[in-house]
């Protein structure tokens, strides 16, 4: 019975992570139509500013709850403004463009980092018994803050004007635009809210994971396949998706293994879009967020 | 009057190929024409991608799964039968077949767009993980390891009919230049079918080429598989320029990459991902030769201002140039119109359309 | 070497030359200056390996360069970033050997990057040095494999941590080839030594969520884990395990955690109690290697990284290579050869380091070492360790003409087990 408890758990929290590691990626593609390759160095960049502040005697929750979203926050609008303003309408060119912003990335960390860089920190609030086993603390924190993040997003969407707006924009750029929305406005703010949820989630995993400039590449596919397969609605799509992945992810890694724990996951994620060739949401939960 | 002239830029393209295939072994260094087995396998690549994604509009997602499909599937014939000749045509085949395959389930359940995407780079990674998990004595084919991450050895190329006469690296060159040459000639001229212009029509607007009563499923089926076995041609080139096939292929970096090539050489034609996959390699090694700044970030800078400055990738861009300066000496404005008319519609614009 | 065909005496006469007279060719052309090629990633997701390596390289050269060189001239050191692709390997390798004409080339991290190229450099008869810790296996004549395997590190390493904590044992393991050949080794040890192996679990390079593993180590209750995880990835499992509370309740030893310097990216407290074994530590506590690390920081400045056995073992490669060198009296691949196998040894930061003849591998000093505060204390040190593995399969003594990496597919089919 502890075992069933502990275990279940395990699998919310590879659930939760898989949210974390997706929801940057998709606010950017759900708004924007934008395929973000630099979102793993988003969150990779989200790591560093926790890993570098904590260095410099920074408190970890201020790094990791204010800092790292703020800073990687600000590195999107720049990022927006700079680049990926002039190829809106050129999906296409986006995927270039943010190809060479990853590598960018990359190279920049490492230039003046190095290619590791030692840190200090390690998960806090300790374990937690469940009868003979026990779990990390921080990790059932993790799946709190997935659940409140997901909240947040979804109350902005539904009941804040600029929910509204993003909404409409997102929906019918043309009309929003000619409804006097400055949407180039809009734009840059998703960008650089998506950037600061996935440098959010980078800070998060920051404890419980290697921070290295080159660690993006270990989250973007498992991103990338998770918000396709959820569907245009950034919400629905993105927890339906990565309750369904992550959990056939945990089961089959604990019954069989990791390695095919990983390959069930990319199958099932397969099989879904044969079946719903528009991803969850394009078939069922069409109305939501 | 365009399409003529396409034909004369294309037999030009396939002429100076000629003469590169008989020149370049008189004016290069020995190790660049070893070396250049691997880039022309990737050159063949692009081309397989431009076909299918330039001129069919399937953006797909992983392409070096074919190729990969085709090295492996090369390899391990190679090491069963004794003989690389006929491991050549199973390549092509199991690669075309496997993308028929893949394609069916994609076309028949209506998948397009970023979905079709997913699906082919989720494949892809699955061959990722699989193949590297085949580390141990059990998993072979035949009498052929697969050898897990480390991969396997393949065996060179040898005169057919001759196993004992093996090609030498520097041979290989000219079976992979006429390959690509070959291979683009083919594609060229499929471009310019019946069939070639039917999927042009289903590019620029399906539902509208569906009304006009073609069956679209299998006509992007067929594509894809005729993709697919190019590709596995490539895979069998590129596993006898590095000898030895890894699933390394498979991974992330390099299924992206050749959606780069093509980007950066331009949709819509074919010659352009061609000169873009040796153009960013050769970039890429010569930047390798240097220690003092990252690697990463020199290209990643070269490739955004790339994007900024030559938005329509390098051979467009370059046409573009050339026909500015025709139409500023010769040509009415009125053509000039016509031919902007022309000008074939992105696919990203149905992207951005739906949902 | 299926390569080595009459057709190919008739391609080029250049081609043929260096067939048929290796190290005289090219060699001789350019006689001023002795040539050394470094391939080594530098970028990408194998740097943080590759870079501390090319690091001690250049500093062995400028070293050698320094006192005068060899045999009278001056080490001219080429390094090329194959930016963790396999392509770029062959490109590199061919360029070093058919081009660069080089007396000796340094290069390769991963097992497939290394046999890619040592191809390439049988057939130009190039020297080549490879000084990656790895799975063992690899028996050819003008190969050196100067880096730990794992028969020299785990054969101390498991006795040792199982009279410490206990007999049962649970390995985790990077899913690959390296990982699984050293969790065979680690099986048979436990075996041999009286103890049970509890569990065997591999895992893909790129997983980083570690929780239903340690759950099960959890339900399994063995005395320690043996880690072969590789990588950045993998580094999330002793962060995950530490962030359950396992670090204080069930210990953990390693051959491979430390070797990408893994060690400063968890903090003090997730890493204290492990105990590792490697053939290099930069706590080595001689003059010989105080004086090394000093001068490593001195020329790379404060925020230098950790000198790992990869890095040293590159330092020390460079030497190793230079005294078989001094020895011929010429960089004549075949004196060369011979000079080394006498065999030559140098005495450097690891302690001394001795060729074996019949496996080109190295004899070399093993430490075992416990982590305290993101530093090693070290327990033991096993003064020349032979390479009992490779040695099971390979002699070059008795069988010189042969080029194989014998553990490409596991043991098992290397005929051991």
């Amino acid at each position: 019975m502890d075992l069933a408890i502990a275990l279940a758990l395990q699998i919310i929290y590879g659930i939760a992570n898989l949210v974390l590691i997706s929801l940057g990626l998709a606010i950017i593609f759900g708004m924007m139509r934008v395929i973000n390759l630099a979102h793993g160095e988003f969150i990779m960049l989200g790591g560093y500013v926790v890993v570098i502040s904590t260095n410099h005697g920074v408190n970890l929750w201020f790094a990791m709850l204010i800092l790292a979203p703020v800073v990687v926050g600000l590195i999107g609008v720049i990022v927006e403004r700079l680049l990926i303003r002039h190829l809106y309408g050129r999906m296409v060119d986006t995927l270039l463009a943010t190809w060479g912003l990853s590598l960018v990335l990359i190279g920049l960390i490492t230039t003046i980092f190095g290619a590791q860089t030692a840190t200090t920190i390690s998960a806090p609030l300790g374990a937690v018994p469940i009868g003979e086993y026990s779990t990390s603390g921080y990790e059932l924190f993790l799946i709190a803050v997935a659940i409140v993040l997901s909240v947040v997003v979804y109350l902005a969407l539904k009941f804040t004007r600029i929910g509204l707006v993003a909404r409409g924009t997102m929906q019918a750029a043309d009309m929003a635009s000619a409804l006097g929305v400055s949407t180039s406005k809009v734009y840059a703010i998703t960008f650089g809210v998506g950037a600061a949820v996935s440098g959010f989630a980078g800070a998060l995993l920051a404890p419980l994971t290697g921070v290295l400039p080159t660690i993006g590449a270990t989250y973007i596919a498992k991103a990338f396949i998770t918000v396709i397969s959820g569907g245009t609605a950034i919400l629905a799509g993105t927890t339906s998706a990565s309750v369904l992945l992550g959990g056939i992810n945990g089961i089959v890694s604990f019954g069989i293994g990791p390695t095919m724990g990983e390959v069930a996951l990319l199958v099932a994620a397969v099989i879904l879009l044969r079946l719903m060739p528009r991803g969850i949401t394009g078939r069922i939960f069409r109305k939501s967020l | 009057m365009i399409r003529s002239r396409e034909t004369r830029w294309s037999l030009f393209a396939a002429a100076v190929g000629v003469v590169f295939l008989f020149a370049a072994p008189q004016v290069f260094e020995l190790f660049t024409i070893i070396n250049l087995t691997t880039v022309l396998a990737l050159a063949i690549l692009a081309l397989s991608l431009a076909l299918v994604w330039g001129y069919g509009g399937i953006l797909c997602f992983g392409q070096t799964m074919f190729f990969g499909l085709g090295a492996y599937a090369y390899t391990i014939a190679a090491i069963n039968i004794g003989e690389t000749t006929a491991p050549i045509f199973i390549a092509i085949f199991v690669a075309a077949a496997f993308a028929a395959i893949l394609g069916y389930f994609i076309f028949y359940g209506r998948v397009s767009d970023v979905y079709l995407a997913v699906i082919t780079l989720t494949v892809t990674l699955i061959f990722y993980s699989l193949l590297r998990s085949t580390s141990g004595p059990e998993y072979k084919i035949g009498n052929a390891l697969l050898g897990g991450f480390n991969g396997v050895t393949s065996p060179p190329l040898n005169i057919p009919g001759d196993p004992s006469n093996v090609l030498y690296p520097e041979d290989m060159f000219y079976v992979a230049m006429a390959a690509l040459i070959l291979a683009y000639l083919f594609c060229v001229w499929l471009t310019q079918t019946h069939f070639g212009r039917v999927m042009v029509a289903i590019r620029e607007n399906e539902l509208r080429a569906e009304l006009l009563g073609y069956d679209i499923r299998l006509y992007k089926l067929a594509l894809f598989a005729i993709g697919g076995g190019i590709a596995g041609m490539a895979g069998v080139l590129f596993a006898n320029g590095i000898g030895r096939v890894t699933p390394d292929i498979f991974n992330l970096y390099n299924t992206a990459l050749t959606i780069i090539w093509v980007i950066v050489g331009g949709r819509g034609t074919l010659i352009g991902p061609v000169l873009g996959a040796i153009a960013l390699f050769y970039l890429t090694s010569g930047l390798g030769t240097q220690a003092s700044i990252n690697n990463n970030l020199v290209l990643g800078i070269i490739l955004i201002v790339f994007v900024l400055l030559v938005p329509r990738g390098i051979l467009p861009g370059v046409i573009g140039i050339w026909d500015r300066a025709q139409s500023r000496s010769k040509l009415l404005r009125s053509e000039k119109r016509m031919r902007r008319r022309r000008a074939p519609r992105r696919p990203e614009q149905e992207a951005a359309n739906d949902g | 070497m299926k390569l080595d065909r009459r057709r190919f005496l008739q391609t080029t006469s250049a081609t043929a030359a260096v067939m048929a007279a290796p190290g005289i060719i090219g060699r001789a052309a350019a006689d001023d200056t002795i040539k050394m090629v470094s391939i080594l990633d530098q970028s990408g997701g194998l740097d943080i390996y590759g870079k501390p390596m090319v690091d001690t390289t250049v500093m062995a050269v400028e070293e050698i360069n320094a006192a005068g060189g060899l045999l009278g001239k001056q080490i001219d050191l080429k390094t090329y970033d194959p930016q963790s692709n396999i392509q770029f390997y062959t490109q590199f390798a061919t360029q070093a050997a058919a081009s660069d004409k080089a007396d000796v080339v340094h290069a390769g991290i991963t097992s497939a990057s290394r046999e890619a190229i040592r191809a390439t450099f049988n057939r130009f008869r190039t020297l080549y040095f490879y000084n990656t810790l790895y799975e063992g296996g690899v028996c050819d004549r003008s190969t050196y494999c100067t880096g730990s395997t794992p028969a020299q590190t785990v054969e101390k390493l498991v006795p040792y941590v199982m009279k410490k904590w206990g007999k049962k044992v649970y390995i985790v393991a990077a899913d690959y080839n390296y990982g699984h050949i050293t969790a065979d080794w680690v099986e048979k040890y436990v075996r041999d030594n009286g103890g049970e192996n509890v569990a065997t679990e591999f895992f893909p390079l790129d997983v980083n969520n570690f929780g239903t593993t340690i759950k099960k180590i959890q339900a399994a209750k063995p005395d320690l884990v043996m880690s072969a995880l590789v990588g950045g990835a993998h580094v999330a499992f002793y962060r995950q395990y530490a962030a359950a509370g396992m670090n204080n309740s069930i210990p953990i030893a390693s051959t491979t955690f430390g070797v990408g310097n893994e060690h400063t990216l968890i903090s003090a407290e997730e890493g204290n109690g492990m105990i590792v074994a490697y053939s290099y530590l930069q706590e080595i506590d001689t003059p010989t290697n105080k004086d090394f690390v000093g001068r490593f920081q001195a020329k790379y400045g404060a925020d230098a990284p950790y000198i790992n056995e990869l890095a040293a073992r590159s330092y020390e490669g460079a030497y190793l290579w230079a005294e078989g060198v001094k020895k011929a009296g010429s960089t004549d691949l075949a004196a060369v050869i011979e000079a080394l196998d006498t065999p030559v040894s140098y005495n450097g930061p690891s302690g001394k380091l001795e060729v074996e003849p019949k496996t080109h591998h190295a004899v070399q000093n093993v430490y075992l070492a416990e982590l305290q505060g993101q530093k090693y204390n070290i327990l033991e040190t096993y003064e020349q360790q032979q390479p009992a593995d490779t040695l099971l399969v390979c002699d070059l003594v008795k069988e010189p003409n042969q080029s194989k990496f014998y553990f490409e597919n596991g043991l098992e089919a290397a005929g051991i087990k």
